[in-house]
């Protein structure tokens, strides 16, 4: 059983403090995503996990047991760096036994192990080579290997797929979760990518500042987002967000539009209250496209000021309140810069948000 | 001929601008050499210009050969050599890792580090000298005044003592080019493979066994090779502290070709002796240079 488990975690660099008293619950075999901007201590948490990193307050516990003080080693765990850290003067094979070796366990044994590590991740073709001597996409699967062969209680992966193109990221994306589905262990896996975020994880942790901003499933965070930074860091294209004041029911926006107050937030606002609005892309629609069962709707009349064609959908680039808004057209046609459009809104889907907090007044 | 002719008209300036250094080059450096290997062959002694032209063949050779004095100041020479590089090694590796987790006035540390460097090899042979004189020396009237040695201990006198105190000397003075080389590596070591290990179980000592090791073995490398050629022309250091005596006890290949070719004024036999620890310097390098190339190889990667 190896549930990880942090307690008012904080790291300071100096007088700088990076992480401010973080609590988190990992459960045993869970797949966790730490996921961020650049910057937010998303690698210094994971780091401190793996020992790499001392921990300024607060306790670390792996398995129920306080790891504060104790060396990587002792720790059990396995960690694959974001540019790999192969051993650079060692052989494929080398690299994959390396961790077996030190723990001196018998060559028979490490060739099984190594043997079956590379089998799963198609290395058997390089096991002679050096790392110089593989392309990028070959080196993280040595990365990979060498941190399955142990059998460790806890995986931390830091950015793992970052340095590979579009194509072999996805693919490995894919390898990964099956991966976890193999060797079922506890995941720690930090990315910026909030596609691998919401592809991977079991429970995603958004993180800001060096503060948690929210914990959930994907689906939780991606529907439900506690606050405005949320909602724009998780899903693509980012939610709209449009400032306004409620007035009878509704919010009334700017140059004297205005939307119906969602049914989930009726009764929780008061009149006068200044509130930030948000809706997604994908709920907001022109009323000839719109799809059926969508529940209660509002109705806009937008101007779009410029079409993006992507295929299977048109992204409609508009303007509410003067705030650049951007809505789905799901059976695309040719639309004209200018052309006016009556949409349609899933209040069901749409979002207030203190407009001085940016908390979602939800709750 | 014709095609030289064009290919001289065609490329006149550029062989114009390179004819001055051409022409120092074949004077400086070939000339002399050439005259020294013709000498080798011959029975040139200084005193006597004109047996300049008296060719000897092989005799040099031979003779050099045949001679115990130079073969034991050609063991020494290797004898030195093996301990003063792998001492120097031990204690600038040393040196290196210890200044290397300095945080704090590492910059100063660095600088005097670098303090033998800046002396003089005669200077630094002198300092010794008095240093382990047996009446005069300060490590001498150090022993004796605390008790340790009843009687002076003739540091420069005795074989192997004298071995030890001109290896001290060379070792005090170079000990800081390993240093710094290897210093000059821990900087450019990659922090991700120590870490990787440390995850993969290693303790301090096997991190340092197994990854940082092996990226310092070319900087190491690189430090034996000018080292080996440092030291295998060492002279000034021995000439000044012991001469190369007393009675050859201490003398190495050049304190012996010096004496053989401006004592005893044999050039002609000096030359052949001096071509004989060529080939050794020659050998170290090659040596070297193919651990070098193997350690790169390795580290493929970097
Ligand atoms: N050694 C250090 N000294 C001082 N500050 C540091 C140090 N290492 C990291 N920081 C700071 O800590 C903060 C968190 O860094 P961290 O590497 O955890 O970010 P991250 O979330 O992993 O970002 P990225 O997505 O860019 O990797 C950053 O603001 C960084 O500047
Ligand atoms: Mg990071």
């Amino acid at each position: 059983m190896a549930e990880v488990t942090l307690r008012k975690i904080v790291k300071s660099y100096g007088a700088l403090e990076v992480v401010h008293g973080i609590d988190l619950d990992i459960a045993h075999n869970e797949f966790v995503v730490l996921v961020g901007p650049s910057g937010c201590g998303k690698s210094t948490t994971l780091r401190m996990i793996a020992g790499l990193e001392e921990v300024s307050g607060g306790e670390i516990a792996i398995g129920g047991r306080v790891v504060n003080t104790l060396p990587p080693r002792a720790r059990n765990i396995s960690m694959v760096f974001q540019n790999y850290a192969l051993y650079p003067h060692m052989t494929v094979r080398e690299n994959l036994g390396f961790s077996l070796k030190i723990a001196g366990r018998p060559p028979a044994e490490i060739d099984k192990a190594t043997d079956e590590a590379a089998a799963i991740l198609g290395l058997a073709d390089y096991m002679d080579r050096t790392p110089g001597e593989l392309s990028g996409g070959q080196r993280q699967r040595v990365a990979m290997g060498r941190a399955i062969v142990r059998h460790p209680d806890v995986f931390l992966f830091d950015e793992p797929l970052s340095n590979l193109d579009a194509k072999l990221r996805t693919q490995m994306r894919v390898e990964i979760k099956k991966l976890h589905q193999k060797v079922k262990t506890t995941i720690v896996y930090v990315t910026h990518d909030q596609v691998e975020a919401m592809t991977l994880a079991d429970r995603i942790v958004i993180m800001k500042d060096g503060h948690i901003v929210q914990t959930g499933t994907p689906l939780e965070v991606f529907e439900r987002p506690a606050n405005t930074f949320v909602a724009t860091f998780i899903g693509s294209p980012p939610m709209n967000l449009v400032d306004g004041v409620v007035a009878g029911g509704a919010v009334r926006f700017a140059g004297d539009v205005s939307l119906p107050v969602p049914p989930a937030f009726r009764g929780r606002v008061q009149e006068g209250q200044r509130v930030t609005y948000g809706f997604r892309a994908d709920n907001l629609m022109p009323a000839g496209h719109a799809m059926t069962g969508i529940g209660e709707t509002a109705e806009i009349d937008l101007t779009i000021a410029l079409a993006e064609p992507l295929g299977a959908e048109t992204i409609l680039l508009s303007e509410l309140a003067g705030v650049e808004i951007q809505g789905k057209m799901y059976n695309p046609r040719p639309v004209a810069a200018g052309e006016r459009l009556s949409c349609l809104l899933a209040l069901d889907h749409a979002h207030l948000f203190d407009a001085e907090t940016g908390a979602s007044l939800r709750t | 001929m014709t095609r030289f002719r064009r290919y001289a008209r065609d490329h006149a300036v550029p062989l114009a601008l390179l004819s001055p250094a051409v022409l120092v080059i074949l004077l400086v450096v070939l000339l002399p050499l050439l005259f020294s290997f013709y000498t080798s062959f011959s029975n040139y002694r200084l005193i006597r210009p004109d047996s300049l032209w008296d060719w000897v063949g092989f005799r040099n050779y031979a003779r050099v050969l045949g001679d115990g004095d130079f073969w034991s100041a050609f063991g020494r020479t290797v004898l030195f050599l093996t301990v003063a590089l792998n001492l120097e090694m031990l204690l600038g590796l040393g040196l290196a890792l210890m200044v290397n987790r300095i945080t704090w006035g590492q910059r100063t540390m660095r600088t005097i580090m670098m303090f033998p460097m800046m002396f003089s090899p005669i200077l630094v042979g002198f300092q010794f000298k008095y240093l382990f004189n047996d009446t005069i020396g300060l490590v001498n009237n150090a022993l004796q005044s605390l008790g340790l040695a009843s009687e002076p201990i003739p540091f420069l006198v005795d074989r192997w003592l004298a071995f030890a105190a001109i290896s001290f000397a060379e070792i005090w003075m170079s000990t800081s080019i390993f240093a710094i080389l290897i210093l000059a590596g821990l900087f450019a070591m990659p922090k991700d493979p120590i870490e990787a290990a440390r995850v993969d179980g290693c303790s301090n000592w096997q991190v340092f066994r197994h990854i940082t090791l092996p990226f310092l073995m070319p900087f190491i490398y690189i430090a034996m090779t000018i080292r080996s050629l440092d030291v295998a022309r060492a002279y000034d250091i021995v000439d000044v502290m012991t001469g190369g005596g007393p009675a050859g006890r201490t003398e190495l290949l050049w304190t012996l070709i010096a004496r053989t070719a401006y004592d005893d004024a044999r050039m002609g036999r000096a030359n052949a002796m001096a071509y004989f620890s060529i080939l050794l310097s020659i050998f170290f390098t090659w040596f070297f240079f193919r651990k070098l190339m193997a350690a790169r190889r390795h580290l493929g990667a970097f």
